[in-house]
């Protein structure tokens, strides 16, 4: 982690995937791009002396009085009509790419068929930070509005420098400037033809507003979907070049297992090439069943070391405390008024303990990357939410610098905050360095059950006071390492105390949709329908006497509304439940219904329904689609995903022994979108997930009368002993 | 090195590997058939879906000398020319995908119920389906995508691919 990172950023970087801040770029120079790229109009961004590191659009690690500009280049324009733009986001399934190209479209006027988005390439997009905390949206849509702005703001002066008019009697519009007064109108490229310009992005360009979109605000179809249709697509697991050969990697029988000695010979006898680096074991070999089987010929004794197991987990995490601060979300302590005062007056106490478990990402695509050499300059193709992160990793693996490295993110299988690290890419790239030539490696879905990371596991204990009228007076809340993101309560509360235990994990863990967010609305919002119940007041009125800020009532009012909270009637083993917050800048009420068998145990997710707000509406149907997608893979860790593990051993981690939501999970899904055309935009990836797993054990408290505190909720169905 | 042939797509290749080798390796590895893919391993997860004769099949788990005999149909056999298979259709026009990467399995075995199936029931749908795993979650999409292209292969009279 970097030392040098200030700690009050205006992004949010995902808890234990930090890294630094490459500390060089070499950037192409002007000239260089139009001989790349042809001739036409080029809007970049120039950055001097800016505070570094930030999230997006590159800059140069401070040191030194005189820093040289530095250039990124978002949009080209050629003057064959191909709009070029350049972003380091990458599409793991979120359709930014279809988003992005939406925000440019709107802006530049042109159409969005023409546009053609290069993402996640560390050679030629401006430096990101990654695609993660559901920053694209606020953040890079925001950027390329203002890129193409700038650009058809060019676009409209060297029309009117051409037909020496004013520019203000200038209209563009689908792709053209034209003049109404005399008719006149010239397509983008002939008014580019043969020019090489630059252009600044300014610091204020008014851009259009909600209100009158065109092309944002609808429901444009996924970019190069027929490509996905038709298997044309290459993810990156899919990747080949001439020659290539294909790398595997000998696994420890346990973590923490380090080879004490190595004997390659065998796999050497086959024809493979056999690597043994420090702790790497690996081989590539011309197909990948002679990977696998040299693999098998390599003989290694293993030095291992007692692990902790899932029985003993909640107790370690409590009493294995971690030095260090959780540098994300809300941060580590908060304290308002006196909460030890307030509580001892409350008339209503509470206090319960709530347990989330370790989850798995489960990308359908495993993570995967080709590597290739070219003298001491390495190139990979690697699905990763960080390009740049593992460009520095690579880098560092190598030690060499980072302008020999080039990383290129094809549009990935998904992610869903689990492929933040470069494991694959630096795999193949120490395989392909001893084979001399390509090799491509993929993992197992084993190998990316055990050898990633998981969602982190977490114990909270939330105490709290409230008095006969319903007024929560004292709110205490402590997480015990499953992290700080949207620990803080949204609710009125003058009495407070909310601290985050970072803790020593037994597996290693990182960044998950929703992340820590996940937990902590799952215990406040859990906890806030045990204190309603035990003030005999209704769940719903009970949040709003409690609730003043206005876009959180308004989604959980609309919700309430479209569901029909109060006016539901009650077969038997049904049950219903709400819960909801605010997220990364966006506001979620999640209600539930369900179906309680009290005789078999089996609980049915019948009806969800999620209203949702997150400022203006960028792609109505692709919201949705998340929405969905958020309450679909929310079901797995609210319900049956847990990892189980013993002595550094993962028990469950195959495909048949970890159940994820399929077809028959599902329940019917409901959306109520929220549009505030007066509100600035923000992402949908994440936000939808929190509200889900506390509205299902509050629905199942409803239909039941059994309170489950422990996510997951019904591993093996609803024990009713 | 041993060989064994194989009829994809209606083409016949010959392919010169161990006949145990997995019908989803010979298509990615040996013929760079890349649509169909890798999910799981153990025919759980459904990615690798072909047609074996009109009928779906797990790749991953299925040895590709034991369907030598066979037509096998992957994901970019299935097309006509340019002219989509109603599914493939259906699933641009529902937007019945985020990442995309189960789509090739989701319309494989999609087409295999719609071949003895133009109405599938939500029901039917779901209990033939449920082998396929989408993890971004679009499963009701799919479930709109596979009655929609029912619908229209009904109504052209069309019958669907083998």
């Amino acid at each position: 982690m970097s030392e040098t990172r200030p700690v009050n950023l205006p992004w949010e970087p995902e808890r234990y995937e930090l890294a630094s801040a490459p500390a060089y770029y070499f950037d192409l120079d002007r000239r260089e791009f139009f001989k790349f790229l042809g001739a036409g109009v080029l809007v970049v961004s120039v950055l001097k002396n800016a505070s570094w590191p930030q999230e997006s659009g590159r800059t140069k690690a401070p040191r030194g009085d005189s820093l040289p500009q530095e250039i990124n280049a978002w949009l080209h324009l050629g003057e064959n009509g191909q709009v070029m733009v350049y972003t380091g986001k990458v599409e793991v399934g979120q359709n930014v790419r279809t988003s992005l190209s939406q925000a440019v479209a709107e802006e530049l006027h042109f159409p969005m068929e023409k546009i053609l988005l290069v993402m996640g390439d560390t050679q030629l997009t401006p430096f990101d930070m990654g695609t993660f905390g559901s920053r694209t949206t606020p953040t890079m849509n925001l950027q390329l509005r203002k890129v193409a702005s700038t650009a058809r703001d060019l676009l409209i002066d060297l029309a009117a420098a051409q037909w020496q008019t004013d520019r203000q009697h200038l209209v563009a519009a689908d792709g053209k400037v034209s003049d109404p007064r005399s008719n006149r109108s010239a397509e983008y490229a002939a008014l580019v033809k043969g020019k090489e310009l630059t252009q600044s992005i300014p610091a204020e360009d008014p851009l259009e507003p909600a209100a009158s979109w065109t092309t944002l605000g609808q429901s444009a179809p996924k970019v190069d979907g027929r490509d996905f249709v038709t298997g044309k697509h290459r993810y990156p697991s899919d990747q080949k070049l001439p020659e290539t050969w294909y790398g595997k990697v000998l696994r420890p029988p346990s973590f923490g297992a380090t080879p004490v000695s190595v004997d390659l010979k065998g796999a050497e006898q086959m024809g493979a090439v056999a690597v043994h680096d420090g702790n790497f074991v690996g081989v590539a070999a011309s197909s990948s069943a002679l990977a696998s089987a040299a693999i098998a010929a390599i003989h290694v004794d293993w030095k291992t070391e007692p692990q902790p197991s899932s029985q003993e987990l909640f107790e370690y995490l409590r009493k294995n405390p971690a030095q260090g601060k959780d540098p994300t979300g809300d941060g580590d302590r908060f304290e308002l008024g006196n909460v030890d005062q307030a509580f001892a007056s409350a008339a209503h106490r509470l206090r319960q303990t709530y347990t989330v478990a370790y989850i798995a990402h489960v990308p359908l695509e495993p993570r995967a990357a080709l590597a290739k050499w070219e003298g001491d300059q390495l190139t990979v193709w690697t699905g990763t939410q960080r390009p740049f992160g593992v460009r520095g990793e690579l880098a560092e693996a190598f030690r060499m610098p980072e302008d020999r490295v080039r990383v290129l993110m094809p549009d990935t299988g998904s992610a869903y905050g689990g492929k933040h690290t470069g494991e694959t890419a630096i795999e193949a790239a120490r395989l392909a360095r001893a084979a001399k030539r390509p090799v491509k490696l993929t993992w197992t879905r084993e190998e990316e059950f055990t050898w990633a990371y998981f969602r982190p596991a977490g114990v909270i204990d939330v105490i709290s006071g409230a008095r006969a009228d319903g007024t929560i007076t004292s709110w205490e809340f402590h997480n015990y390492n499953s992290g700080s993101a949207g620990i803080r309560t949204f609710y009125e509360v003058p009495n407070q105390r909310i601290l985050f235990h970072p803790a020593h994990s037994p597996l290693r863990q990182g960044s998950y949709r929703a992340l820590a967010a996940t937990a902590n609305h799952f215990a406040r919002e859990s906890h806030m329908d045990e204190l309603a119940h035990s003030l005999k007041m209704d769940p719903l009125d009970f949040r709003l006497k409690n609730l003043k800020n206005e876009r959180l009532r308004g989604v959980f009012e609309a919700g309430a509304d479209k569901f029909g909270w109060g006016k539901r009637s009650t077969a038997a083993g049904h049950g219903f439940g709400m819960g909801g917050g605010y997220e990364k800048l966006g506001n979620i009420a999640t209600f539930v219904e369900v179906n309680v068998d009290r005789k078999s145990g089996n609980v049915e997710i019948v009806r969800v329904l999620s209203a949702f707000e997150c400022g203006a509406i960028v792609n109505p149907d692709n919201l949705r689609n998340q929405i969905e997608g958020s309450n679909v893979q929310g079901l797995g860790g609210a319900l049956f995903e847990a990892i189980q593990f013993e002595n550094g051993k993962i028990l469950n981690g195959k495909m048949s022994r970890y159940r994820v939501p399929r077809f028959s999970d599902l329940p019917v899904i409901e959306t109520a979108l929220l549009d505030r055309k007066d509100l600035p935009s923000a992402g949908a990836g994440e936000c939808p997930m929190v509200g889900l797993a506390p509205a299902i054990a509050n629905a199942i408290f409803d239909a039941s009368g059994i309170r489950l505190r422990s996510l997951p909720l019904v591993p093996n169905g609803l024990k009713t002993t | 090195m041993p060989s064994f042939h194989l009829s994809v797509n209606g083409r016949p290749y010959t392919i010169e590997a161990d006949p145990q080798t997995s019908l989803l390796t010979a298509l990615r590895e040996h013929l760079d058939l890349t649509g169909t893919k890798y999910g799981c391993g153990e025919g759980q997860c459904g990615a690798c879906t072909v047609l074996i004769d009109g009928q779906a099949q797990r790749s991953c788990i299925t040895r590709a000398s034991a369907v030598a005999q066979k037509q096998i149909t992957t994901i970019e056999g299935l097309a006509i020319g340019d002219k989509l298979h109603p599914l493939q259709e259906a699933f641009l026009k529902e937007g019945a995908m985020q990442c995309a990467y189960c789509t090739s399995g989701m319309i494989m075995s999609g087409v295999a119920l719609l071949n003895g199936n133009n109405h599938p029931s939500r029901s039917e749908i779901i209990d033939f389906m449920d082998g396929n795993i989408c993890r971004c979650g679009t499963y009701s999409r799919i479930i709109q995508a596979i009655q929609s292209a029912g619908k229209q292969i009904a109504d052209s009279g069309k019958v669907g691919t083998q």
